[in-house]
């Protein structure tokens, strides 16, 4: 089992911890009319089409019945292209944006209806934000930036400065406390934006397209700091990003916003193997598909499975009527034996065995479920066999076909005929 | 089109002023007379030549510039071989009288019709009456109000002074990035943490523009209050020109100049055009100087 091994950082390595089961966010029905006074926003709501009556009525329907929850320590990715209202969802979480109809719920509070002085509170110390442009304070130093939220939540200077210190530490910065913020490179600045964002220690982050400001590098560098906070904290995390793959990389669950509704809303690999629509299959026609798809994702039934006493020549005929050249030998509980090839098996029937034992061979590769087909694809094709699919406990539980892993990687979208042949290279 | 006769209404409205609140104007006349007294005082408390000095020392430490400071340093001993000097600090009294009470008019009125675009609407226009009413215009009901003396030029000063203070700290706050104080409410501050720790601080560098701004128009109005019976370098040119003293003028108006690039140079620094502003206060013009007033002539000194 030599190509059991797990692809760090990746869906693969945050379901192991796995989301619990409490509801942290929760929205229901949330929406978000600009540039209409609240009575015409709710008639227009009303109507039969609510985006056509707000235009009519001169506004603008930025989001539209939005219902989601959020469990406590997952990264719930919010996506879409500009003005597909992501930004306008996020920023209602708290409150910046303040929503027009609908409910929200954080830790069990109604948001929407906290008077100023709770609303204050619940920003300060339950929901912190970072920034797409960073938005620092320029006139302040840092650490000063980085201590913001305690200073407003009333820490002592002496508590302040060791909190903000211990979180530029995490983020890389311990040395930087005491530049000014126009001193450091962009991905540094975005550094101290999250540091200013951990100092208070919240349960939950509001990420707005927090790397996208970033150049690709230092972008691909923010997301493993985040990533590797995120294994530390196991924090709530709300991230809107229009970029595709990072949203695969690093969210539990993805929700696909259009036009201020929510198109689809599963895990990463389940949009790009079902999306739910043409605009999502669409949007995920750009993804890296090797680097979101895993093993169980295209697992398929193997062909044929032998057990050991089976005789080699009926092997060796149910191998002809299923036109295989290869099958699997498992035991009595599904544990993977090897393999037996169709020329073993005519080599068996010659010395007349009685069984597989002498026929069993180890040429097939076996990867965990969750393996990325990026880490493995290049197996395909190699053996008698497909790519084999086995549990930690050596229980065959599948196959992935050349031709699936082919496929899979060239769908842009359902409807796509077969596999488009310069993909066949890569 | 009916004669709606504006002009006999607003002099009936003047009359009843005067009649009505004279006690009220006398009290601002004695408090302007105090302030100016004061201030005329503390400026005068030194020797001439020993004011020269800290006035030097002053702009050497604003603009860090020691060339600059040793011609604006040239000057003020011009002043007084002029046999001026005495003018100059009674015209200096005016102009930091006359700043101090714009400032204290002008910027709360900025940030408050910053925030609230209902006083924007309404100081807006205000705004623009007071800097293209004709001075004179508005002379004669000050001078009708507070008689003839320094007051009246004073008040007229202030009056046209007051706008790039409100303007430009209106504008300093609006062009604070929304972002940066959407990230400062993001963290729980108040509408008045916001303004008092990001919003004002960010805003500064406009606001000191502003202060700059205030200070020239301020100084533009000097011949203007001269003409009142105000005293210090305006009365003198006034004096001079009804007299057809070509000589005196000359000497009035130099003086008038060279206060006027001191104090422009000084207040520049101080708003962050020198060396010594803050590293991350935006590098910028000062802005819409010589649009917004007739300011003094201003030679780019060194």
């Amino acid at each position: 089992m030599s190509a059991t091994t797990y692809a760090a950082p990746g869906p693969a390595a945050t379901s192991t911890r796995g989301p619990q089961r409490e509801t942290v966010v929760a929205a229901e029905g949330l929406s978000k009319v600009y540039g209409l006074s609240d009575r015409q926003a709710a008639k227009a709501l009303a109507a039969a089409d609510p985006a056509g009556a707000v235009a009519a009525a001169g506004g603008y329907l930025g989001a539209h019945d939005v219902s989601f929850s959020v469990q406590r320590g997952e990264v719930f990715v919010i996506m879409g292209l500009s003005g597909s209202g992501k930004s306008t969802v996020l920023r209602m979480v708290n409150r910046l944006n303040e929503p027009t109809a609908g409910r929200l719920l954080v830790e069990g509070q109604d948001v929407t209806r906290l008077p100023a002085d709770r609303l204050r509170a619940l920003r300060n110390d339950t929901i912190s934000m970072v920034f797409q442009h960073f938005s620092l304070f320029p006139h302040r130093t840092v650490r000063d930036n980085a201590a913001y939220g305690l200073k407003v939540r009333g820490v002592a200077r002496a508590e302040r400065r060791e909190r903000a210190d211990a979180a530029l530490e995490r983020v890389g910065l311990g040395d930087r406390g005491d530049k000014l913020p126009h001193e450091l490179s962009g991905g540094m600045r975005q550094r101290v934006g999250l540091a200013r964002a951990l100092a208070v220690d919240p349960p939950v982050l509001l990420m707005d397209e927090p790397f996208s400001a970033l150049d690709p590098l230092i972008r691909r560098d923010m997301q493993d700091l985040l990533m590797q906070l995120q294994v530390e904290d196991g924090r709530t995390i709300l991230f809107v990003t229009h970029d595709l793959n990072e949203a695969m990389r690093l969210g539990d669950r993805v929700m696909v916003m259009r036009q201020g509704r929510v198109v689809q809303c599963a895990s990463g690999p389940e949009i790009v193997a079902h999306p739910a629509d043409d605009y999502v299959s669409e949007f995920v026609a750009d993804v890296d598909r090797a680097r979101v798809l895993t093993a169980a994702d295209l697992l398929r039934a193997p062909l044929l499975t032998l057990s050991r006493g089976d005789r080699p020549a009926d092997a060796l005929r149910r191998l002809g009527d299923n036109e295989a050249n290869g099958a699997f030998v498992v035991d009595d509980d599904g544990r993977l034996l090897g393999v037996v090839t169709d020329a073993r098996l005519v080599e068996a029937v010659r010395r007349e065995a009685g069984d597989l034992t002498g026929a069993l061979w180890d040429d097939y590769h076996a990867v965990a479920p969750d393996d990325l087909v990026g880490d493995f694809m290049h197996l395909a094709g190699r053996q008698v066999v497909p790519v084999t699919v086995v549990d930690d406990a050596g229980r065959l539980l599948g196959v992935v076909p050349r031709a699936t892993i082919l496929s899979s990687l060239s769908h842009a979208r359902p409807a796509d005929a077969a596999p488009v042949p310069e993909v066949a290279r890569a | 089109m009916p004669d709606l006769r504006l002009g006999e209404r607003g002099e009936t409205a003047i009359d009843f002023m005067t009649d009505n609140f004279g006690g009220f104007f006398d009290a601002v006349k004695d408090v302007l007379n105090l302030l100016l007294r004061t201030v005329y005082d503390a400026l005068t408390v030194l020797t001439p030549t020993a004011m020269v000095v800290v006035l030097g020392v002053v702009a050497l430490v604003a603009t860090r510039r020691l060339a600059l400071s040793l011609v604006l340093t040239a000057g003020l001993l011009l002043i007084q071989s002029m046999q001026l000097w005495p003018e100059t600090m009674q015209t200096m009294t005016s102009v930091v009288v006359a700043t101090v009470i714009a400032l204290a008019i002008g910027v709360p009125l900025g940030i408050w019709s910053a925030l609230n675009p209902a006083v924007r609407a309404v100081v807006r226009p205000v705004l623009d009456l007071m800097q293209t009413l004709p001075v004179f215009v508005y002379l004669l009901p000050t001078i009708l109000f507070f008689g003839v003396g320094d007051a009246p030029g004073l008040v007229a000063t202030i009056v046209f002074s007051i706008p790039p203070a409100v303007r430009l700290t209106q504008l300093g706050i609006q062009h604070v990035d929304a972002e940066t104080v959407e990230a400062a409410r993001a963290f729980g501050a108040s509408r008045r943490e916001v303004l008092r720790e990001v919003q004002l601080p960010l805003a500064l560098p406009s606001i000191m523009t502003g202060v700059n701004q205030v200070i020239m128009l301020a100084l533009s109005m000097v011949v203007v209050a001269g003409l009142v019976g105000g005293a210090g370098l305006g009365g003198v040119v006034v004096n001079a020109v009804q007299g057809l003293q070509i000589g005196a003028s000359i000497e009035g108006g130099l003086a008038v100049v060279v206060l006027a690039v001191y104090l422009d140079r000084v207040s520049a620094a101080l708003g962050g055009q020198g060396r010594g502003a803050p590293a991350w206060w935006p590098r910028r013009r000062r802005t819409g100087g010589a649009a917004a007033a007739p300011a003094p002539p201003v030679p780019t000194a060194a």
